[in-house]
């Protein structure tokens, strides 16, 4: 019995043993949104800067508040996000230093291929949320504090709603993008997405674009565009941020070269992301 | 493929099928990011494990044993700790290791930060060590409690008692351990909040499902689940074999 239990702690040890950790490269915490990762757009881009500084990058996928979040509080070294106002705010508290543009892409309007509230040809986003909230067609919302949610919030408030999450058709899901297509795809609703992830799983959803045409330069609305944006945690304020090599990475992606990159990642034939930084403007 | 309203059925059964072939490709070939997130999730709630036995065991043995003014109170306390919210562990720890939090700002080498495996497992020994002594403690207290005496009364020392009375519960004691393993392999809101699913490094089986589900990949979720319950069928099985032996 002795020897089992000598056995039992053996194994728990051994397991206990691999846990110490093997990587020598330096770590560098992004904390970026659900889209960016989810998209597949990361894991594209980012080997080329690892092997370059030798460093390891640890994508934390989260909503655009949560990423900001997690930034305010010294616990990720840089973020990508995609809401130009919390990025300014975030900037202005002092949390967050040299905040750069780096690429933008859509967002569009989908929802069950019926089309019940009769959104198609609507003009813009506010229109056919317009028609949405008469209809009491049922709505999936990120809720979660998204730079997506942020957008749908700014496109009720032009629109002169105020939807009610009580009100039975209205839905305030607390999720993910990925979730939330996949919930308004169950409940034929519809929701607001941005175009990068709809497409990366067009494929398992039945909804269908109902305002945002079927690439970027068919939206109606110049409302719906996405631009995302680049912040360094400010050392000033979090002293322990790797600093450094986060300008080393805010550098490479804006750089032409990865940008021409940005460009190069597509999903059936048509580019998720554009490239907006300031080099690549100037090329 | 698109799946319409009048087949989705048959989509969801495919699903399910597909997700079924899927985990035994998985599985056959040894995939490696499937391999390794396994291997993390053990190391994680092992090295937990090692950590909760050391605590929970002594301590489950002493409330066993001990009258004291105020055990009750902690024996409560254990209680409540076995039926604690994970998920709200997760937040504490998150709190407590983060840069501003109290722990984190200290910035020295025994506190882990957050998002690394090592906030994973100070999540899981909170969460798993009220189980493993609130078992243990249990398993003391079935010991004829005459044994301890007439050791003691036959020229053991206190500590030698303890131990000859945790070796006749030894099998409780192991369930114990096993009932901690099973609470923390498959606990996903903590681990997801203080590790941040870093892909390669803080991903765990339950936090990768969360994932895949969420991306749609339902037949790669099916897969990590259809191991998730490999991996606590074997530790059932485990210690029903361990009860064979010593009962």
């Amino acid at each position: 019995m002795t020897r089992r239990l000598a056995l039992v702690l053996a194994v728990v040890l051994s397991l206990a043993g691999c846990a110490a950790p093997t990587s020598a490269p330096q770590k560098l915490i992004l904390a970026t949104t659900t889209s960016t990762a989810d998209s597949g757009l990361l894991d594209f881009l980012l080997p080329d800067f690892e092997a370059k500084y030798n460093c390891d990058v640890q994508i934390i996928a989260v909503g655009t508040g949560q990423a900001l979040a997690i930034g305010a509080k010294g616990d990720a070294d840089v973020v990508l996000v995609h809401d130009p106002d919390k990025e300014a705010a975030f900037v202005a508290s002092g949390d967050g230093v040299n905040r750069q543009h780096v690429m933008y892409n859509d967002f569009i309007l989908v929802g069950p291929v019926s089309d019940p509230a009769g959104v198609r040809g609507s003009a813009t986003a506010a229109e056919a949320f317009a028609r949405i909230a008469q209809a009491k067609a049922p709505f999936a919302s990120r809720g979660d504090g998204s730079g997506t949610e942020t957008k749908e919030k700014a496109i009720w408030q032009a629109a002169g709603i105020v939807p009610d999450p009580r009100s039975g058709w209205y839905f305030s899901l607390g999720q993910g993008m990925g979730d939330t297509l996949l919930f308004a795809s169950e409940k034929g609703a519809y929701t607001l997405a941005d175009r990068g992830t709809y497409l990366s799983m067009r494929d398992k959803l039945s909804l269908a674009i109902l305002l945002g045409g079927d690439t970027l330069d068919q939206n109606p609305d110049p409302a719906l565009r996405n631009p995302y944006g680049v912040v360094a945690v400010n050392p000033a304020k979090h002293p322990n941020v790797r600093y450094d090599l986060a300008m080393k990475f805010i550098e490479w992606l804006t750089s032409v070269e990865t940008q021409q990159r940005i460009l190069q990642f597509t999903v059936g034939g048509q580019p998720l992301f554009y490239p907006d930084s300031a080099a690549w403007k100037a090329r | 493929m698109l799946c319409g309203e009048s087949k989705r059925r048959r989509c969801a059964i495919n699903e399910i099928w597909e997700g079924l072939k899927q985990a035994a490709l998985l599985l056959w070939h040894l995939d490696p990011e499937v391999m390794h997130i396994v291997g993390v999730s053990l190391r994680v709630s092992g090295t937990a494990l090692l950590f909760s036995a050391a605590i929970g065991i002594p301590l489950g043995a002493w409330l066993g044993f001990s009258r004291f003014v105020g055990r009750r109170l902690v024996v409560a306390l254990l209680y409540t700790g076995m039926g604690f919210p994970p998920v709200v562990v997760g937040l504490f720890v998150y709190l407590l290791l983060s840069q501003s939090g109290p722990l984190g700002s200290l910035n020295v080498a025994w506190v882990p930060r957050l998002f690394t495996v090592g906030a994973m497992v100070v999540a899981q020994v909170i969460i798993s060590f009220p189980l493993v002594a609130g078992f243990t403690m249990a398993a003391v207290k079935g010991v004829d409690p005459s044994l301890r005496q007439q050791l003691i009364s036959l020229g053991a020392t206190e500590w030698q008692a303890t131990l000859a009375v945790l070796r006749e519960a030894r099998f409780g004691v192991i369930v114990s351990v096993i009932a901690g393993f099973g609470s923390i392999i498959s606990e996903v809101g903590a681990v997801m909040l203080v590790g941040g699913n870093i892909e390669g490094s803080t991903r765990v089986l339950t936090t990768a499902i969360v994932l895949e589900t969420r991306r749609g990949n339902f037949s790669l979720a099916i897969a990590l689940a259809l191991i998730l319950l490999l991996l606590s069928f074997l530790s059932n099985i485990l210690m029903l074999r361990l009860q064979g032996k010593t009962a």
